[in-house]
C-alpha cells in the first residue's frame, strides 16, 4: 500500500520534472561549467589522481547540492506540500522522494563520471568496477541524507544557502569515502581491496534512510 | 546547584590548574607534586590535564543536547527545546576551546597549529555541525517549527558522529595517540602510562570540567527560562 | 450513511507564544454544517488546518470517530476533504492528470472515473480538462479544488472561504455540493459570507486574541 503510492509519487516527480526542467537544465549546465572549469584551471599542468578524485567529488556534491533541495522547495514554494500531505502518509512521501532523489543524482553523476573520463586525460580508472560501483554507492549516500535536509530546509524562512552547510558535515564521511575509493580505483586496485570503502559507503546510507524514515514525519507534519 | 557545591566545584578546578600548571616536572619524581619528564612532550605534556577534560564535556554537550532535542520531538514542550539550545551553546563554545588548545598543543608538538589529523578533523566537523545547528536556527522564526527542525537535524548529524571514528583514522594517518600512523606504535599517553599522581590530577579534571559544565548548563537554562518568562511579560502588556 | 463524530475539546493554537485562539470547543455529528466566522486575522484559517490535521493544537484534543471508530489524529487525510486558497494543485499537470494523481495515491478503485467525469461537468470545466492548470483562471482552479477533494466522497468536507473567486455559476455548484454534503457527512466552513452562513446549523465565531 505505501511501496505503491510511493511509486505514484516518484513518477510524478519524475513526469513534473520532465515539464518544468525545474532541476534538470540547471544542473547540467552546472556540470557543464565546472567541468570547463577545471579544465582550465588544469591547462597544461599534470595533477595528480589523488586531486582529480577529489575534484569529481566536489563536482558531484555541489551538483547535488543545487538540484536535491528542488524536490520539497518546489513543493513549499508552489503550495503543493499541504495538499500532498492531505493525499498520502508521510512514509510514502519520504520513499518517494528519495528514490526519486537517487535516480536523479544517479544520472547526474554518471554523466560527470563519463565526461570526466573523456575530457581529462590525466585521469586514468584502471578498475572501472569499483569506479563505477564508488558512483552508484556514493549516489545513493548522497541521496540518503539530501533528501531529510531537503525536507528541512523547505521549511526555514531562508533556503538558498542552508543546504550545503547543513549538508557538508553530514557528508563529510561519505565523501571522504568515495574519494578514497576512486583514488583506489585509479591506482588499479583489485575490487576485495575496496570492500573496506563500499561496506562505509553502504552502512552509512542504511544508517541514514533509517534515521530519516524515523524523523521525517516530524519534519513533513510541522 | 546548591551552594556548598558550587564553592567545592571552584576549589576543585583551582586546584587543577594549579597542579597543572605549576607542578614541576623532573627526571625521576620524588615527591608527590612531582611529574615525571616525559620525553618528546616534555612540558607541554600539562595540556592533556585541560585539552583533553574539554574534549570530553564537548561531547558531552553535544550527547546532551541531542537527547533534549529528542525529549522535545517525543513530547513537545518548549522547555526541552531550551535545554537544547542551552547545552549545545555550551558546547560550541567548549568546543572552540577544545579546538584552540589542541591548535597550540599541535603547534608546539607537531610543528604546525593545523595538520589534519583524524581528530582535529573529527573536532572540525563538530565545529560545523555546532556551526550549521545555529545557522538553521536562526533561518526559522516560528519556535515549535525551529525547535522540530533543529532536534531532527541534531540527531541526523549525531548518527554519523560514529563515521568519523572509522573513517578517518582509514583515511589519514594520524598524528595523536594510538592512531594508525603513530610510529612509536601506541604513542606517549599511553606508553608512559601516566605517572600515579599525573592520572589522578587528569582524572579529577575530567570529573571537575564534567561537573563544570553541568553547573554552566543548568546557570543557561535558568537564564534562558527567565529570558523568555520577561519576553512573554513585555509581549502580553 | 456512516455515523461521525467530530470533537474538538479546549483547542488552543499559541504562534511564538502568542495566543491565536483560546478553548474552543465543539461536537459535531453527521448531518451538521457548521460554520466559523471571525475577522480577518481572527485564526480561521489556523483552526481549518488544525481541523485537518495539518497543523497540531498547542493544547487541546481533537477527536473524530468513523462508525465508533477513533481515526488517530493527525492522519485524517482519507477522510477529509479540503478546500481552500493556500492549497494548490499541481500546475504543470492537467485538470485530468490532477485528479487521476489524486486517485492513484488515495488508491480509489475504477468507479471514481465516473465520479471524476461527473464533478467536472457539475462545476463547468469537463470541456479544459485536458489543459494544464497554470492556463487556468483562479475562478477554474477554485472549481477544480472543488474536484479533488470531493473525489474520494469526504466524511467530511472543509471549506476555506467557499465562494472565493467563483462567478455565480461557481457558486451554485459549490451550494448545490454543500448540501449533499450536509446531508452525508459533516460540513465545515470558515466564511464571513451572509449567504454562505445561511447553510450552518451552528455558528462559530472565533474572537481575536481575547482571554
Amino acid at each position: 500500500m505505501t511501496f505503491i503510492t510511493s511509486y505514484h509519487i516518484f513518477i510524478k516527480e519524475f513526469v513534473s520534472e520532465f515539464r518544468t526542467r525545474y532541476a534538470l537544465n540547471a544542473l547540467l549546465m552546472f556540470v557543464v561549467t565546472t567541468l570547463s572549469i577545471i579544465l582550465f584551471s588544469i591547462g597544461k599542468e599534470s595533477p595528480t589522481q589523488d586531486i582529480l578524485s577529489g575534484t569529481l567529488w566536489i563536482v558531484i556534491f555541489f551538483s547535488a547540492m543545487s538540484g536535491l533541495s528542488r524536490t520539497f522547495v518546489a513543493e513549499e514554494e508552489r503550495g503543493t506540500s499541504m495538499t500532498l500531505r492531505l493525499l498520502v502518509n508521510s512514509s510514502s512521501v519520504y520513499i518517494g522522494k528519495l528514490f526519486y532523489n537517487f535516480i536523479l543524482i544517479l544520472v547526474l553523476s554518471v554523466i560527470i563520471g563519463i565526461s570526466y573520463l573523456l575530457f581529462i586525460k590525466e585521469f586514468t580508472v584502471k578498475s572501472f568496477d569499483i569506479f563505477w560501483m564508488t558512483i552508484f554507492l556514493g549516489s545513493a549516500g548522497l541521496a540518503s541524507a539530501s533528501t531529510i535536509l531537503a525536507a528541512i530546509i523547505a521549511k526555514a524562512n531562508t533556503k538558498g544557502t542552508l543546504f550545503p552547510v547543513l549538508a557538508f558535515p553530514i557528508l563529510l564521511p561519505l565523501l571522504l569515502t568515495c574519494i578514497n575509493a576512486t583514488k583506489l580505483s585509479t591506482e588499479g586496485a583489485f575490487m576485495s581491496e575496496a570492500v573496506k570503502e563500499f561496506q562505509i559507503l553502504i552502512s552509512f546510507t542504511v544508517v541514514m534512510v533509517a534515521t530519516s524514515f524515523l524523523v521525517f514525519d516530524f519534519v513533513w507534519k510541522d | 546547584m546548591k551552594m556548598w557545591l558550587k564553592i567545592s566545584v571552584s576549589v576543585w578546578i583551582t586546584g587543577i590548574i594549579i597542579a597543572g600548571i605549576a607542578f614541576p616536572m623532573v627526571r625521576g619524581p620524588h615527591t608527590w607534586y612531582e611529574f615525571p619528564f616525559i620525553p618528546g612532550l616534555e612540558e607541554k605534556a600539562r595540556n592533556i590535564i585541560f585539552h583533553v577534560p574539554i574534549s570530553w564535556a564537548t561531547v558531552v554537550a553535544f550527547i546532551m543536547s541531542m537527547y533534549y532535542g529528542s525529549m522535545y520531538l517525543r513530547k513537545k514542550d518548549m522547555d526541552y527545546d531550551l535545554r537544547s539550545v542551552s547545552s549545545a551553546s555550551l558546547g560550541l563554545l567548549l568546543c572552540v576551546l577544545a579546538t584552540l588548545t589542541g591548535a597550540v598543543w599541535a603547534k608546539f608538538n607537531w610543528g604546525s597549529f593545523w595538520n589534519w589529523d583524524p581528530r582535529q578533523t573529527s573536532i572540525f566537523i563538530l565545529l560545523l555541525i555546532y556551526g550549521a545547528y545555529f545557522v538553521l536556527r536562526s533561518a526559522i522564526d516560528e519556535e515549535e517549527r525551529r525547535a522540530t527542525l533543529s532536534s531532527v537535524y541534531s540527531i541526523i548529524a549525531g548518527v554519523t558522529v560514529p563515521f568519523f571514528i572509522f573513517v578517518m583514522p582509514r583515511i589519514m594517518s594520524g598524528l595523536h595517540p594510538g592512531s594508525l600512523g603513530d610510529e612509536q606504535g601506541k604513542g606517549p599517553v599511553l606508553e608512559f602510562k601516566m605517572a600515579t599522581n599525573m592520572l589522578m590530577v587528569f582524572f579529577a579534571s575530567l570529573i571537575g570540567f564534567t561537573v563544570l559544565y553541568f553547573w554552566m548548563y543548568t546557570l543557561k537554562v535558568r537564564l534562558m527560562r527567565i529570558e523568555r518568562h520577561v519576553q512573554q511579560i513585555t509581549e502580553t502588556e | 450513511m456512516k455515523k461521525l463524530t467530530f470533537k474538538s475539546e479546549n483547542i488552543s493554537k499559541l504562534y511564538n507564544r502568542k495566543i491565536i485562539f483560546e478553548k474552543i470547543s465543539f461536537l459535531l455529528n453527521e448531518g451538521t454544517a457548521f460554520a466559523v466566522t471571525g475577522k480577518n486575522g481572527s485564526g480561521k484559517s489556523t483552526l481549518v488546518k488544525i481541523l485537518c490535521g495539518v497543523l497540531t493544537p498547542t493544547k487541546g484534543l481533537i477527536e473524530f470517530t468513523v462508525d465508533g471508530k477513533l481515526v488517530p489524529y493527525p492522519d485524517y487525510y482519507p477522510h477529509i476533504g479540503l478546500v481552500s486558497p493556500y492549497l494548490n494543485l499541481y500546475e504543470e499537470f492537467s485538470a485530468e492528470e490532477n485528479l487521476s494523481f489524486i486517485m492513484k495515491v488515495r488508491s480509489l478503485g475504477s468507479e471514481s472515473v465516473q465520479r471524476a467525469e461527473m464533478l467536472l461537468h457539475e462545476f463547468g470545466i469537463y470541456d479544459h480538462r485536458k489543459k494544464e492548470v497554470k492556463y487556468y483562471s483562479s475562478g477554474m482552479k477554485q472549481r477544480l479544488k472543488y474536484c479533488a477533494a470531493l473525489l474520494h466522497e469526504p466524511s467530511v468536507l472543509v471549506l476555506d472561504e467557499p465562494s472565493s473567486n467563483l462567478d455565480q455559476y461557481g457558486i451554485e455548484a459549490v451550494r448545490k455540493f454543500m448540501k449533499i454534503q450536509k446531508q452525508n457527512g459533516i460540513l465545515i466552513f470558515a466564511t464571513n459570507d451572509k449567504d454562505d452562513l445561511e447553510f450552518a446549523d451552528t455558528v462559530y465565531s472565533v474572537e481575536n486574541g481575547k482571554r
